[in-house]
């Protein structure tokens, strides 16, 4: 067989240059970007100097995208357009967040949920992307380049569907995806480069929305995952909503509007967190109807209503620690990631189980994003002095659906990736040429019990006698966790094509016409929004122009009135075309020519003596 | 860089080609393989570069598994012998090992019953015991006496004991999770 030749490593880079490379910590409640920059991580601000980026996104009837802070100002006065938490819906159809309390308008549709919004129908990967787009675009201000690539972390437990629909938004973001990094991996990198620790190690990840727990060994320069385990639907989010049916009860309140519920649910998490250092916290908040809430909390009470959401977590770590084949005594330290392990009750229920307190020197909302800067820094081709091996592993089982309904297992969970399965097939009838094959991911013996990753229709098999075709079927898992498939026929060499239908994926037509979307309104994404914030803020100068007009015309001559007919005329002009600049000059215009018609107005209302009505009425 | 697929796992390891096995230059000849051909290394190189940096590190996993296992290591060599193990095919067993067989399914469905943590452990040590003296005969079944036809005959019964070890694994989690 031909040897195959490869260059070395780092020569098609130009030596030298420094390669804008970023990581990400795409998170429940919170995203961060990192890079490394001579020689050491570090997490990028915004320009109030902020690094936590709230994971929350708002969408406007004019089509206007609002991330982050200014986003989660919305979220009380418009619940159902301003999503938060959109993580916890990747890769997950409508039935699996069917019991979830949100105030969301999903859309009745088979595959990936999607959300209905006042800007048209959003899918969780539209959202994650706008998130990951506020990030790159304050990485390359910050970085003052086009960045060469991120990193992106995940949940170790994220399944296929989860990891495809994260590397799909990041894609839609104009990303491109160097590596998909797990969550407590990364965090391990941060923390064992900054240590230079050695032994084995657990990392206990506890976020917004997901658990992860993995045990690593770290030798000199190589981080080994021995096993991972989780919960993807576990998180500090559980807690606040566990607080927040207990606040409801407590205040003796049963159903409640978005707007409520939505405020609620922030005294909560407030709470919980103000419950991180002191032993008592009061809530209180003033509903819709004018009613108040006002109830103490104290730890006592927390702990006792959030234990079973603790003990939800140590069954993961037994888990992982029985798949790594060691106990408790064996680790050498625990890591705490995630702003969720900052609960001292979190804490102590895992110092209890190792024996030892845990390790907390980093912060723990900052220590993956550092970690996968790291990561990326390396992918890049910025070789450092400092250079280091990462195996990782997939979290849960590949299987295939075997007659009667249940799964035989292809590649079992915490197999090192990249790594890959050939499993043969053959024909059932005489001239049979097509054959459905059905992928699965989990550890349960049944198909309903495990989540279907994709089926795959096997055409353009040789018609043969039943039985004589072998048709050999590859699953290839990469270094993201992403698994592919490719089939052949073995006797006769044929190559049988392969349909893939993910079953919570997007479609590739649907990742087009997102991509085509985004293109076109890409590269001026931020003129769009410029525009868009020009035009309204025009519009509602117009609007109060008009009013004005028609109510108290008299008071203008007839120069007057032509003068402010004439920047009315010109501001809605501008406002038909697409300058922002012309739109917000053509506006300001109007508001000086007008300007004199209302102080006019101004005194004839308060001669009529309208006692009792305020300034904005008029 | 240069990457042989028709060569043996043996050779990639720079291993003689013996069940006997250093496991210590076995994992560190697999964390140098991984350091040079792992996809992590190539992230920034094009597209068929990093496809075969995919194979190839593929390729060193699954070597590094295959000779990490007594069970599947001894499959491969005989494999390499040109001797099918006819794992699927042929069941015939000599009678006392289906009797041990019976007893020890007997065992496991007793103690599953109970759901005893401790004792489905116990069995467990038990029957790493049995596995381990299996191993031993397999390893001078193929390295002292080259008697193939024999070591098939124990990969078989290994591959039984394998199973009864995963049944026992599957009930302890059943229990636990």
């Amino acid at each position: 067989m031909a040897l195959l030749q490869i260059s070395e490593p780092g020569l098609s880079a130009a030596p030298h240059q420094h390669r804008l490379a970023v990581g990400i910590d795409l998170g429940t409640t919170n995203s961060l970007v990192a890079t490394v920059r001579s020689g050491s991580a570090a997490c990028l601000p915004d320009d109030d100097g902020r690094t936590l980026l709230p994971s929350v996104v708002h969408y406007g009837a004019d089509q206007t995208v609002t991330v982050g802070h200014a986003a989660q100002k919305r979220q009380n006065q418009d619940p159902a357009n301003t999503i938060v938490s959109v993580k916890r819906f990747m890769g997950r159809g409508l039935t699996d967040v069917a019991d979830a309390a949100t105030p969301y308008r999903f859309v009745d549709e088979p595959g990936m949920l999607k959300l209905s919004t006042v800007a048209g129908i959003k899918s969780p990967v539209e959202v994650s992307a706008d998130i990951l787009k506020a990030l790159r675009f304050r990485a390359e201000q910050s970085l003052g380049g086009d960045l060469v690539g991120a990193v992106i972390t995940v949940p170790a437990y994220f399944d296929d569907a989860q990891r495809q629909a994260t590397k799909d938004a990041a894609r839609l973001a104009g990303l491109n995806v160097l590596r998909l990094l797990n969550e407590p991996t990364a965090a391990a990198i941060a923390y064992g480069l900054d240590n230079a620790s050695e032994g084995t190690y657990v990392v206990y990840d506890l976020g917004g929305g997901t658990f992860d727990v993995s045990i690593l060994e770290l030798t000199r320069g190589v981080f080994e995952v021995r096993a991972t385990s989780g919960d993807s639907k576990l998180g500090g989010d559980d807690f606040d909503h566990r607080l927040y049916c207990w606040i409801l009860e407590a205040a003796g309140l049963s159903q409640l509007n978005d707007r409520d519920a939505r405020l609620l649910l922030t005294k909560a998490r407030q709470a919980k967190e103000a419950l991180t250092d002191h032993a008592t916290t009061q809530v209180t908040a003033k509903l819709s109807d004018d009613s108040v809430i006002d109830v103490e909390l104290t730890a006592e009470i927390f702990q006792q209503i959030t234990d079973h959401l603790v003990q939800k977590t140590i069954t993961p770590v037994r888990r992982a620690l029985r798949d790594a084949r060691l106990t408790a005594d064996d680790i050498k330290g625990v890591v705490l990631v995630g702003g969720a392990t900052r609960m001292p009750h979190v804490r102590r229920a895992v110092a209890q189980l190792f024996g030892k307190p845990p390790l907390t020197n980093l912060d723990p909302d900052k220590v993956v994003a550092l970690g996968a800067a790291m990561q990326a820094n390396v992918l890049a081709g910025n070789k450092g002095d400092d250079d280091w091996l990462l195996l990782d592993v997939i979290p849960l089982s590949l299987g295939l659906e075997t007659m009667g309904g249940l799964v035989e297992k292809v590649i079992p969970r915490n197999s090192t990736i990249p790594t890959a399965r050939a499993q043969e097939f053959t024909t059932f009838k005489d001239g049979q040429t097509a054959m459905a094959i059905h992928v699965l991911q989990g550890e349960r013996e049944l198909v309903t019990d495990c989540r279907s990753l994709a089926r795959f229709e096997l055409r353009g098999i040789p018609a043969m006698v039943a039985g004589a075709a072998r048709i050999r079927v590859t699953f290839q898992v990469d270094a993201d966790g992403l698994l592919s498939v490719s089939a052949q026929e073995q006797s006769s060499g044929v190559q049988a094509s392969i349909v893939v239908k993910p079953s919570y994926g997007l479609s590739d037509d649907e990742i087009g016409r997102m991509l085509s979307d985004s293109m076109a309104h890409a590269g001026d994404d931020l003129e769009a929004r410029k525009l868009a914030e020009a035009r309204v803020e025009s519009k509602s100068i117009v609007n109060a122009t008009l009013a004005a007009l028609e109510q108290d015309g008299d008071l203008l001559n007839a120069d007057e009135r032509q003068a402010v007919d004439a920047a009315l005329a010109a501001a809605q002009a501008a406002n038909a075309g697409s300058n922002a600049n012309l739109i917000r000059t053509a506006a300001e215009a109007l508001n000086q020519a007008s300007g004199d018609f209302a102080a006019r107005r101004m005194d004839r209302a308060v001669s009529r003596g309208l006692a009792g009505h305020k300034v904005s009425d008029f | 860089m240069n990457f042989d697929f028709a060569q043996s796992h043996f050779a990639l390891f720079e291993l003689p080609t013996s069940f006997a096995l250093d496991r210590a230059r076995l994992d560190a000849r697999y964390k140098a393989l991984q350091t040079e051909y792992h996809p992590d290394r190539y992230a920034s190189h094009d597209d068929a570069t990093r496809r075969l940096s995919l194979q190839i590190a593929t390729r060193v996993n699954e070597a590094y598994q295959t000779l990490k296992s007594p069970l599947a290591r001894g499959r491969y060599l005989l494999t390499l012998a040109g001797v099918d193990t006819e794992e699927e095919t042929n069941t015939a067993m000599p009678m006392d090992f289906l009797m041990a067989q019976m007893e020890w399914r007997e065992a496991i469905g007793d103690t599953k019953a109970s759901r005893s943590v401790d004792a489905l452990e116990a069995l467990n040590r038990d029957l790493a015991q049995e596995t381990d003296a299996l191993t031993q005969e397999l390893g001078a079944l193929i390295d002292d006496d080259r008697d193939y036809p024999a070591a098939a005959m124990a990969v078989r019964k290994l591959r039984f004991l394998e199973k009864l070890h995963e049944e026992i694994g599957d009930a302890i989690e059943a229990v636990l999770f």
